[in-house]
């Protein structure tokens, strides 16, 4: 589509091709980037704007093609100063970027012969074009006009259960900061209960006829976190956003998000957590970050949760720019099972040589003599394939799974359920999946992948459960790495605070 | 070094004596992505171009594949279409790459293609006049662009427009094969200003599944005078 502009009472308007006669239109139609500068329309009191499509875009910044409402119905809104339309490339001095994910680097943006506007050459962001193209001239729609409320139904926590001293005490003081603006970071050790810790804080925000978003870059949590919060609170509107979901053109009061998602959102929430903030390498970091802020209202209350800050995030609880809080124990109360470092020569040339490094297959048939279940870590997918079919010789149960595995649920829930003895895996199950009554081994302990917030979060399977606290952790390795001795030095300072 | 056009990862381009001598070929995408995708070479069809090896010998005539055998049976469809090379095996990794080409926008992509693209047509087709499938009005606007024409104009070689889709896209996939190969409405008609007559012209599209949409096309173009009808397409 292009647009036209013309002059209305001496003020520049701007509508989409078609709707305004060719009589009427100043020049010929062009693509919505060399539109001359315009105002959005001041807002028309007496104009009664569509509540279906308040609903689905307040907060937010979509394409047309986005939108399930007709052009000139769209466009009605604009002309009464309820929605503007904003340009989703911006051009600087010939350098682009996107105002939907932030993207400047000059090697993702590309150029097509476009259809819709004409032109040879129509620039649009290849970082984010998996949720659709945003190019020159395709504007984003975003909507000024009244705030959309939600209905403001009451929204009680429906919650029973106990907190630890710890987790009362991050709860209360994450709670205290709601309706004030602020960044805040809890601290909790892996199985502290974390989720918990914030209830309090979504209930009073909630309360407050606020909006909530959870944020997190791995939609495995989301779809974990989704039916707890729904449980919690059945008043409320809780949506879960991730890639695929179907609920996306709902209105959430609440919503749970893959930070990938979040990046539809602007300016709409007033109390944004930012789960497993760690979980992705500094470059994901940037990305990530720039989701939150332009999600958030300037207002809002921000929380990170996490039981590995980054050395960054340290640094700046050092200084005091950052107030956070820990929880050094678990829910359970018992001490996070400290990692042993156990040498296994060169583990690599007896897997060249078709061979199981020693210290494994005894450990493997410890585990199965024992019949106790266990996490194999790995530092690759090959590896993972090598020692796992040399496993299934000993039990052929025993499977590998690993981030693009198309069985990849169905293995971990076969895991969960106790079929499956010994799991095979690469980091993708460092975080979030919880079985009680498991051990721990990681082969290759040395290799960069396992970094000190790598082996912490591994370490944190272990020990889950109240009835199965000392869960056991080894390091196998070819020579001892600053991040092992890290991870331990974490665990055990942890647990001295914890036992303080 | 530089970014893979497909994954965005770093990755450097291998040096071997071929890189001393000049010879070496710009690459776009790294040597992950290039190994997931599966040239077709080795036996083929000589008609549609698809690797022999993949079926039965019984599901083969001489060196024709089944498909081609019955499509050559059928009067309204005999030797219109000569012959159509493939570049690829639409395997699942091809599939995510045309759809995120096709469905998401991502015309860029479509360039990591074009140097096995220029090496196929100078090999088979070197004459030839290029002609895309087009897309129905609609759809083009909702893609902002013709994938088809996209691969022509990455040979480097004039595109001739020559063709109008009339029938939209979604009621000829619903179609069975049987209703495919009765059709009685044209898919495809002329543009007027275009002259065909006596002409080689080589077909692109993006995919060859049942081989009907390139033949509906041939039919356009012979009717118009065209002599000999080829195709190439990204995957077979």
């Amino acid at each position: 589509m292009r647009f036209v502009s013309y002059l209305d009472k001496g003020k520049v308007m701007v509508a989409p091709e078609g709707l305004v006669s060719i009589e009427k239109a100043k020049s010929p139609p062009v693509s919505f980037h060399l539109l001359p500068p315009f105002q959005p329309e001041p807002y028309n009191e007496s104009f009664k704007p569509n509540p279906d499509l308040q609903q689905h875009l307040f907060g937010k910044l979509l394409l047309f093609d986005e939108i399930p409402f007709s052009l000139e119905d769209i466009h009605t809104h604009f002309l009464n100063g309820c929605v503007t339309y904003e340009k989703g490339i911006i051009e600087n001095n010939g350098r682009y970027s996107c105002r939907r994910c932030g993207n400047c680097e000059k090697h993702l943006f590309a150029s097509f012969a476009c259809f819709r506007c004409k032109e040879e050459q129509c620039v649009y962001c290849r970082k984010c074009i998996m949720m659709g193209r945003i190019s020159q001239c395709t504007p984003l729609v975003r909507w000024i006009g009244p705030s959309y409320s939600g209905g403001q139904k009451k929204s009680l926590l429906n919650w029973n259960g106990e907190l630890s001293s710890a987790q009362r005490e991050a709860s209360r003081q994450l709670a205290d900061r709601i309706g004030k603006r602020g960044e805040f970071l809890i601290w909790a050790v892996c199985g502290a209960g974390k989720t918990e810790v914030l209830f309090e804080a979504v209930e009073k925000s909630l309360c407050m006829g606020q909006r909530v978003c959870i944020a997190t870059p791995r939609t495995d949590v989301v779809l974990e976190l989704l039916p707890r919060l729904k449980a919690v609170f059945p008043q409320t509107k809780v949506i879960g956003l991730y890639g695929g979901s179907e609920e996306r053109k709902e209105f959430g009061q609440l919503v749970i998000s893959t930070t990938h998602q979040l990046l539809r959102y602007e300016q709409a929430f007033d109390f944004v957590v930012v789960d497993e903030v760690d979980a992705f390498p500094f470059s994901f970091d940037k990305s990530l970050q720039f989701a939150v802020q332009k999600a958030k209202k300037e207002e809002a209350t921000l929380a990170y949760l996490t039981a590995t800050p980054s050395t960054q995030m340290k640094k700046r609880m050092q200084k005091g720019e950052l107030a956070f809080i820990k929880i050094p124990r678990r829910y359970h109360g018992f001490p996070l099972p400290v990692p042993k470092m156990k040498w296994c020569g060169n583990w690599q040339r007896k897997l060249n040589h078709k061979k199981l490094p020693e210290p494994i297959e005894s450990w493997v048939k410890q585990q199965l003599e024992k019949r106790r279940q266990g996490f194999l870590f790995v530092p690759t997918i090959p590896i993972l394939q090598t020692i796992t079919e040399h496993l299934q010789t000993f039990d052929p149960q025993i499977e590998g799974v690993h981030a693009e595995d198309p069985e990849r649920k169905e293995k971990v829930e076969r895991f969960r359920k106790g079929v499956i003895p010994i799991i095979v895996t690469t980091t993708i199950l460092e975080r979030g999946v919880t079985v009680p009554f498991t051990d721990i081994a990681v082969l290759g302990a040395e290799d960069d992948v396992f970094t000190e917030s790598a082996l912490v979060q591994i370490s944190g399977r272990a020990g889950r459960s109240k009835d199965d606290p000392n869960g056991e952790v080894i390091f196998y390795h070819y020579g001892k790495t600053n991040a092992m001795i890290q991870a331990i030095r974490h665990i055990e300072s942890m647990n001295k605070e914890g036992f303080l | 070094m530089k970014h893979c056009l497909y994954c965005d990862q770093l990755y450097i381009d291998e040096v071997s004596w071929r890189f001393f001598l000049g010879l070496n070929e710009e690459t776009t995408l790294c040597s992950i992505c290039r190994g997931s995708l599966q040239e077709i070479h080795g036996e083929i069809c000589h008609c549609c171009g698809r690797p022999l090896s993949l079926f039965p010998e019984k599901y083969r005539q001489d060196q024709l594949c089944y498909d081609c055998v019955r499509w050559e049976k059928e009067k309204n469809w005999q030797g219109l279409l000569t012959k159509n090379r493939s570049l690829y095996i639409y395997n699942d990794h091809l599939k995510e790459m045309i759809a995120r080409i096709k469905y998401r926008g991502d015309a860029k992509l479509i360039e990591a293609f074009q140097l096995p693209l220029k090496k196929l047509f100078k090999k088979h087709f070197k004459d030839y006049t290029v002609v895309p499938i087009p897309l129905s009005e609609k759809r083009h606007y909702e893609r902002g662009f013709n994938q088809a024409e996209l691969l022509a104009r990455l040979l480097d070689v004039p595109v001739m427009n020559a063709l109008v889709r009339t029938i939209h896209e979604e009621k000829q996939s619903k179609k069975s094969r049987a209703e495919r190969i009765a059709i009685k409405h044209p898919i495809f008609r002329m543009v007027e200003q275009q002259s065909v007559h006596s002409k080689n012209i080589l077909l692109i599209d993006d995919v060859y599944t049942t081989g009907s949409t390139l033949r509906q096309a041939a039919l356009a173009l012979k009717k118009a005078g065209a002599t000999t009808i080829c195709s190439i397409t990204l995957a077979r």
